[in-house]
């Protein structure tokens, strides 16, 4: 089994440095698309690696999960980038090769800072935790150094996946109402966020955070 | 009787949407904060709720009852604030701001908002399991995203887009905390992980140092930025300066309490733990920078509602500064966020009366209130000398025990940069809103605003000067039991 969750990992990892370079609206959100449904299956691995049986829970909190980020997410997110009528990313702050070589550092720096954890026996796998890190800082990049709203929300469901990745591979046993309720609160700040950008686009006309800037002290 | 607390509002807000008749939908939102001020009441002391998951202990009382409070007084103000906005829906030419026309989210939608965000935030002061605490706190976001873009305009939807994501981003990092937590907890036989506060402080010996340390710096880090702590708190000046007033008030005065409870509960466990020392030093000095930031903006600002936002950041850094000092420094951090939120949401629901008055955010545009009216200019002053922290209100009383806390724990650089910081604010804060006062008013558009806009904010000054007066056994008390479980003696 933790063959399988390493092929996860490297998933993981393709998805994160293929976000890095990608300039077209819809490739990013179809890679974050497959990356978490690819996560959607750590629950039952993890469990299965753990205690040797497939639980019902970890089975329930994968399937929510898959169809929460592989179908449900996507298309609200395709329904924006529709609406808006944008197709790319145009000139982000940081240049794609930059983010690239910054994601790749990140890589290195994350595998190399986990080697001085104590991470606790259960984990799935050794990788599990590094590549917690490296996804959750190839959401921060995304979404400080790209313009346009919809890529921004693509980095902060990245960083999520980071997030959930480190949750499902430590701790494999949450309380059921507490992953609910994490996911649930996910579903409604993706669902504001599109409605927003729905309003930026119909309101300025684009969807370019980096333009709209007219608040700040003098 | 927590779960009622946390029900009703909800049922309401769902009430709230299906509703067609404004009038009943005011007397709802009126209704629902009532019925939850007499409830908070009654479950002082005991309150139920669930083990493990719901309970309110001295902490949560406090928040609860500030929010309740400060709710209420939202409720008046907003029946008076939206029939006045109603008789402007759909937009007029005469509807401006700053030479831009709008129109306003539907009114049914907006309470249903409110009513949800006041559910969410006793969940917020009721949760006891740090699971829990974070839905609510991303559901306060969530809440109050919609609120902010009230007003339909370009600024107020760039700033409702910066604080959701900006507080999204925080929450994000705090979920992270909130794991590290559990991973402390984690021992090589067990499997189940149990996230509720009362395990926690049980086990706190046997935690593992260094994810403990991680956990309280994420948490820290990840509610701080929702609490509006520097350098974190970019998305707070604008989220605050177009908001609605009531929605900045209590977005200053219950939201940022509610976050500063993620940082209470997890310097509750490190308390516990024996790591008091390293987590108080880090809420020190990022109280110190909070209102170091805040004296800066304050020094050099004109729009008087991004002045109170800042106001806000200092008294945050306060908050913090002040239950990390410890001794009398947490009980002072208590009752400075009572005194705090009352203050500020007093001064923001008056902020909206001036605004109505001017059209203008600019205090360079606004003069001589004394003249046109004479309620708002008064209570205006008033609340400049309150949140400055002047006798005989109550933020002077939390401020010397904080100063007394600091020079007692032998901290006397940290008193002197508090003193100095304190100072600079209140400079920065009393010229222009004394220009406002005073002088010939110029251009102005004076409505017949109902006294629903004026009474919650004359009671609230009465509150915060009552607050410096005399503080009565019950709430002394609550406030002791909070300073006590926050570490101070």
């Amino acid at each position: 089994m933790v063959g399988i969750i390493d092929f996860v990992m490297f998933l993981l990892v393709a998805t994160n440095l293929a976000l890095l370079e990608s300039s077209r609206l819809k490739t990013c959100i179809w890679l974050v698309a497959f990356q978490g449904m690819a996560l959607g299956f750590l629950p039952v691995l993890v469990g299965y690696n753990h205690a040797g049986s497939i639980g019902l829970h970890a089975v329930f909190v994968g399937v929510i999960s898959i169809l929460l980020q592989g179908v449900v997410f996507p298309l609200l997110l395709m329904l924006a980038v529709h609406r808006a009528n944008v197709r790319r990313e145009i000139e982000p702050f940081v240049s794609y090769n930059i983010s690239i070589i910054t994601g790749v550092a990140a890589l290195a720096a994350s595998i190399w800072l986990s080697r001085f954890l104590n991470i606790p026996a259960s984990a799935g796998g050794t990788l599990a935790v590094p590549m917690a890190f490296f996804t959750i800082f190839t959401g921060l990049l995304i979404i400080t150094s790209r313009k346009k709203a919809i890529t921004q929300v693509v980095g902060y469901l990245v960083m999520e996946n980071g997030i959930f990745t480190f949750g499902f591979a430590v701790m494999p046993h949450a309380p059921f109402v507490v992953e609910l309720g994490i996911l649930l609160d996910l579903l409604v700040a993706v669902f504001v966020m599109g409605i927003m950008i729905l309003h930026i686009s119909a309101t300025f006309d684009h969807i370019d955070v980096s333009r709209i800037s007219t608040l700040g002290d003098e | 009787m927590i779960s009622l607390l946390i029900a009703i509002p909800a049922i309401a807000a769902l009430a709230a949407v299906l509703m067609k008749s404004h009038l009943w939908r005011r007397r709802l939102i009126m209704g629902t904060a009532l019925l939850h001020l007499f409830l908070t009441l009654a479950a002082m002391g005991d309150g139920g709720g669930i083990e493990g998951w719901l309970g309110l202990d001295g902490i949560g009382f406090v928040f609860l009852g500030i929010t309740s409070i400060l709710f209420l007084a939202a409720a008046v103000y907003a029946t008076g604030y939206l029939a006045a906005e109603e008789e402007k829906h759909p937009p007029r030419s005469d509807f401006i701001e700053s030479k831009t026309v709008f129109a306003n989210m539907p009114e049914a939608i907006f309470t249903a908002c409110l009513l949800l965000f006041l559910s969410t935030l006793t969940l917020a002061c009721a949760a006891q399991n740090f699971g829990l605490l974070w839905v609510a706190i991303e559901a306060t976001t969530l809440a109050t995203t919609p609120l902010i873009y009230y007003h339909r305009h370009h600024r107020s939807l760039e700033a409702a887009w910066k604080y959701l994501l900006v507080s999204s981003v925080g929450i994000a990092l705090a979920l992270l905390g909130t794991m590290f937590l559990a991973v402390s907890a984690m021992h090589p036989d067990s499997v189940e992980v149990s996230m509720s506060l009362a395990d926690f402080l049980q086990a706190a010996p046997r935690l593992d140092t260094m994810w403990l340390k991680g956990a309280f710096i994420f948490l820290l880090i990840g509610y701080g930025t929702k609490m509006g702590l520097a350098p974190m708190h970019a998305w707070l000046p604008d989220a605050h300066s177009e908001s609605p007033s009531i929605v900045s008030a209590l977005l200053s005065g219950a939201q940022l309490n509610c976050a500063f409870l993620g940082i209470a509960r997890g310097l509750q466990v490190c308390s516990a733990a024996g790591q008091a020392p390293f987590a108080r030093e880090l809420l020190i000095w990022f109280g110190i920078v909070s209102m170091a930031v805040a004296a800066v903006f304050i020094l050099a600002q004109t729009d008087y509602k991004r002045m109170l936002a800042y106001s806000s950041v200092e008294h945050m850094g306060i908050l913090a500064l002040g239950t990390g000092l410890g001794g009398a420094g947490p009980f002072g951090a208590m009752l400075h966020a009572v005194s705090h939120s009352i203050t500020k949401g007093m001064l923001f629901m008056l902020a909206g009366n001036i605004l109505a008055i001017y059209k203008s955010k600019s205090a360079h545009e606004v003069a001589g209130i004394l003249k046109i009216s004479p309620v708002n200019g008064g209570l205006w002053l008033a609340g400049l000398f309150a949140i400055a922290g002047s006798p005989p209100f109550g933020l002077f009383i939390s401020e010397i025990t904080i100063l007394r806390a600091a020079l007692e724990g032998g901290r006397t650089a940290v008193a002197a940069l508090y003193l100095i910081l304190l100072a600079l604010v209140f400079i920065g804060m009393a010229s222009p809103m004394l220009a406002m006062v005073s002088g010939q008013p110029g251009k102005t558009h004076p409505e017949n605003r109902s006294p629903a806009t004026i009474i919650p904010v004359a009671v609230l000054a009465g509150l915060a000067l009552l607050l410096g007066l005399w503080l009565p056994g019950p709430l002394l008390h609550i406030l002791h039991e909070a300073g006590r479980l926050l570490g101070g003696s």
